[in-house]
């Protein structure tokens, strides 16, 4: 390596650093410290009133309920769509892989109405559900089975480029040797894996916090029963009540960024733990 | 899903057929398969003059090319992003990228009040840009400004991954060979993120696609200039036409289908050159 | 293989049956025992504020009359958007929205019986409002009325008339406006219409998103408002803006209905009906009044008289001009309505 080629990289290096730190800077550290200023606008203690009322603490409870569900039925989904579509042969695969695509490409307000046109008073499937006794839509299932549907590809989504940039040679090996498919995923796959899916999960559990447009139209805006964070955050805005919705906003920002330190944390220790798979070039 | 004719090498391809198809089926295509009931109970004609009115034309117009901008410039800064937090090592990184999942926590309607507030004439941003002759809010300006900020997390976090585990020894053995780093990028590692970079596009483009909640916001909506296919939606239900809801909605989901189609053929088609 | 598939396929199918089942319930029982009774509002925005006091004095009220403990659930939402989740399977007890319209689509579908607005005093519309000019302190535009809204330079902001209920009163008064003004002459009316939204900078898609695009980001001279909801702004921000009162304008009457299939499905019809009626008790006119809504009995009004501006000339929904909300709708606001015929134009690359 010659003088220059050296002088070029570290220049290069800045500038892309620079370049990302304006990026972000314009993009995302600004809308935040809108939404806390606005938030804190009206002093502290008004700050607090708003986060510990009733109704907004309920709604905390629901958008972690409706998160959980979102984030364990989408690993589940994940993990066995991904191995299936990147580990065997079958015909249709690329419809497959554009099926499961279809949360992302649909409106939030369509994925809402589908359920409606589905499980509404409208919906074909009403009769089995008053035959069930159950209740769907403007219920808390409605919202969980909201949630799940736009954050449903995901984790599959994360996982399988990686997979498909791996290859499956070591698998096959295995495979030959006579491992089960489980050891297999176990021992091979998923170590490979395990970045991946950790953004995965990360991206599923933030977009199922924030989600509006799909469960706005399944909840009925119930209070204190089917209304989650970012619905009750609309409310408040739409009674002129402006400081209120930031503040609880802001109670979002803050959640997201927990999940972000549990995120480094174990991302951390995994990579203390058996970090050969990560070949960091610094 | 028929299975080809050659056998498979790794055993348990039932099951985790299975349990996809169960889970896709519940939770996607039985309610999705509604949509197209619904749409379908209308006849043709109705359906077709509903989707090719001048106003909703328009609005794909806005909605298609607003979001095939801000997919672009998201794909761009993705790359650029996901390299930098990779292989950099610099102050504050673990607080930039711990901030890259903040536009999905945050709920889309407060992301288009706070971006409006700085990009309006009297904002932060905004009346810097105004003195120059630029107008973001309330032109499609915005409305790319919008798709940009909900999108940012897929192009980077689909790339991170992939990076994090490239194998650096065909970079190693490159540089000793004396490429120069612009060569090693292009033909070494761009290859190997193809297919997630392909990826992360085609998800931020057809999510900016049917974006409502924050664009709404900072568009001002005016018709053929700013209104986007999603609000023509709105519009619709709010007559309580669902079926024109639908038609439209249907048209939308083709576009959005379409790309992601694309998508997935050009990175099959890419992996079929690289791998085997 | 095929036998492990359909294992799997019996598993997640439990598993996921199990989850919907398991997390549904309990809204359905509990409200015909003596004890206590449960009852829900389906509400527009911005109504929180009022019914957060009534339901207060509601309840009071019912439990020294029935001695029974009455539990209100609100929702609030746009109204349109509200009427429909009602009509999608929302168990609302009572509705209590901002257009007629709005309750008749849910009387077409099928749950609440014809002949609901006589069912209450004043076409079941307990409080109105009217629209009103919302205006930068000082009103450095001079805008007293209609007409000063088309001159050259004054910047509009109102929301849209198609994803908007409020919007549409918005439009309907200034249309009652110029119908007076041109004296009946339909294309000198739609002149003035297209002037006036060639003045509109910013539709936004709800009331409330307008106001923010006037008050936060300081777009426009003049917001066309709920009086209500300029009243709010004006407690958010009291020396920044002044309302103006037009000359003419229309009467914003927010109905509200029982939802006959859900009452008589849970039993609620007695109470529900009350919680209605007891909107235009003293105590419930009373509070409309504290929250800027423009009380229906004209003794309790009158203590109102220096927050609103009696003199107006009201034209109302039902007056000849318009013909009641479905001809309203359907002239002005469907697709190819008198609003369609303002915004028509070609694709803009």
């Amino acid at each position: 390596m010659n003088k220059t080629n050296k002088k070029e990289s570290k220049l290069v290096r800045n500038l892309l650093i620079l370049l990302s730190i304006i990026f972000l800077f314009i993009m995302l550290v600004m809308p935040l410290v809108v939404v806390l200023s606005e938030a804190l606008q009206k002093g502290f203690k008004l700050y607090i009133d708003a986060i510990q009322d009733k109704y907004t603490m309920k709604a905390l409870l629901l958008t972690v309920e409706a998160t959980v569900f979102a984030v364990i039925v989408n690993t589940v989904f994940g993990l066995f769509a991904a191995w299936s579509i990147t580990k065997y042969h079958f015909k249709r695969k690329r419809l497959l892989t554009v099926l499961i695509d279809i949360p992302f490409a649909i409106s939030p307000i369509i994925a809402g109405l589908v359920f409606i046109l589905t499980f509404g008073r409208i919906g074909w499937a009403k009769e089995i559900l008053d035959f069930l006794d159950m209740k769907i839509v403007f219920a808390v299932p409605g919202i969980i089975l909201g949630t799940i549907f736009v954050t449903f590809p995901f984790i599959s989504r994360e996982i399988i480029p990686v997979l498909q940039a791996q290859g499956n040679d070591q698998e096959e090996a295995a495979a030959i040797m006579g491992a089960s498919a489980f050891r297999i995923f176990r021992k091979v796959t998923f170590p490979q894996i395990k970045w991946a899916f950790l953004y995965g999960i990360v991206l599923c559990t933030a977009r199922a916090m924030g989600e509006f447009g799909a469960v706005s139209v399944l909840s009925g805006h119930l209070r204190g029963k089917t209304v989650t964070l970012p619905l009750q955050v609309e409310i408040l805005y739409s009674e002129f009540n402006f400081t209120a919705a930031f503040a609880v906003s802001s109670v979002l920002v803050i959640l997201a960024i927990i999940i972000l330190i549990i995120r480094n944390i174990i991302e951390h220790q995994m990579k203390k733990a058996g970090g050969n798979y990560v070949r960091k070039a610094s | 899903m028929k299975r080809s004719r050659r056998k498979q090498v790794i055993p348990g391809f039932g099951i985790s057929m299975g349990v996809t198809l169960t889970l896709l089926s519940l939770i996607v295509l039985i309610p999705m398969a509604s949509l197209v009931i619904n749409a379908s109970g209308v006849g043709f004609s109705t359906f077709w003059e509903t989707v090719t009115d001048k106003r909703v034309l328009s609005g794909y117009y806005v909605s298609l090319l607003c979001s095939f901008t801000a997919a672009v410039v998201n794909a761009v800064f993705g790359v650029i992003l996901a390299w930098v937090l990779v292989r950099y090592d610099f102050p504050f990184k673990r607080f930039i990228d711990g901030l890259i999942e903040l536009p999905f926590a945050l709920p889309t309607a407060v992301a288009g009040i706070a971006l409006t507030n700085l990009y309006s004439d009297k904002g932060m941003i905004g009346q810097f840009l105004d003195q120059i002759g630029i107008k973001v809010a309330y032109t499609r300006i915005g409305i790319i400004i919008a798709m940009i900020f909900i999108g940012i997390p897929f192009v980077v976090r689909t790339i991170q991954p992939v990076l994090e585990d490239l194998d650096s020894q065909y970079e190693e053995a490159a540089n000793v060979l004396g490429a120069s780093k612009a060569k090693i990028f292009f033909r070494i590692i761009f290859p190997e993120i193809r297919p997630a970079l392909l990826t992360g596009f085609g998800l931020a483009f057809a999510r900016a696609l049917g974006e409502y909640g924050s664009v709404v916001f900072i568009a001002g909506n005016m018709p053929f200039k700013t209104e986007i296919a999603p609000l023509l939606i709105m519009g619709k239900l709010e007559q309580f036409d669902y079926h024109g809801a639908n038609a439209i909605a249907l048209v939308m989901l083709a576009f959005a289908f379409l790309i992601l189609f694309a998508i997935n053929s050009l990175q099959i088609h890419y992996s079929k050159f690289t791998k085997q | 293989m095929k036998r492990k598939n359909l294992i799997t396929l019996g598993i997640v199918t439990t598993l996921l049956a199990g989850i919907l089942t398991g997390c549904s319930g309990n809204s359905a029982e509990a409200t015909k025992t003596a004890k206590s009774v449960e009852i829900t509002n389906v509400s527009y925005d911005p109504t929180r504020e009022l019914y957060e006091a009534y339901n207060v004095e509601f309840a009071k009220y019912w439990k020294e009359k029935t001695g029974q403990e009455v539990t209100i659930t609100q929702s609030h939402g746009g109204s349109g958007k509200q009427a429909r989740s009602v009509i999608e399977g929302n168990e609302a007890d009572v509705v209590t929205l901002a257009l007629g319209y709005d309750i008749t689509a849910i009387q077409e579908a099928g749950l609440i019986e014809e002949g609901w607005q006589s069912e209450f005093d004043n076409n079941s519309a307990p409080y109105t409002s009217t629209i009103v000019f919302l205006v930068r302190k000082g009103n450095p535009k001079q805008i007293t009325d209609w007409d000063d809204l088309i001159a050259d330079g004054v910047g509009i902001i109102t929301p849209n008339p198609k994803t908007s209920g409020g919007a549409r009163w918005n439009y309907l008064a200034a249309w009652a406006y110029a119908d007076q003004a041109y004296n009946h002459d339909e294309n000198k009316i739609l002149e003035f219409m297209k002037k006036l939204y060639s003045n509109v900078l910013v539709l936004d898609s709800g009331a409330r998103g307008a106001t923010t695009t006037f008050v936060e980001n300081g777009q426009g001279d003049v917001l066309l408002a709920w009086e209500n909801e300029a009243y709010l702004s004006m407690k958010e921000y009291p020396d920044e803006y002044e309302i103006v009162t037009p000359n003419i304008s229309i009467l914003a009457e927010p109905p509200v209905a029982i939802v006959d299939s859900v009452v008589d499905d849970r039993g609620t019809r007695e109470v529900g009906a009350a919680y209605l009626e007891y909107l235009y008790s003293d105590v419930g006119q009373k509070i409309a009044g504290e929250n800027y809504y423009r009380p229906s009995n004209p003794t309790i009004a009158e203590n109102f008289k220096d927050v609103f501006n009696f003199d107006v000339q009201l034209a109302t929904i039902d007056d000849e001009l318009f013909g009641g909300w479905d001809k309203a709708q359907e002239t002005h606001f469907n697709d190819g309505g008198t609003f369609d015929q303002i915004y028509d134009g070609e694709i803009q690359e």
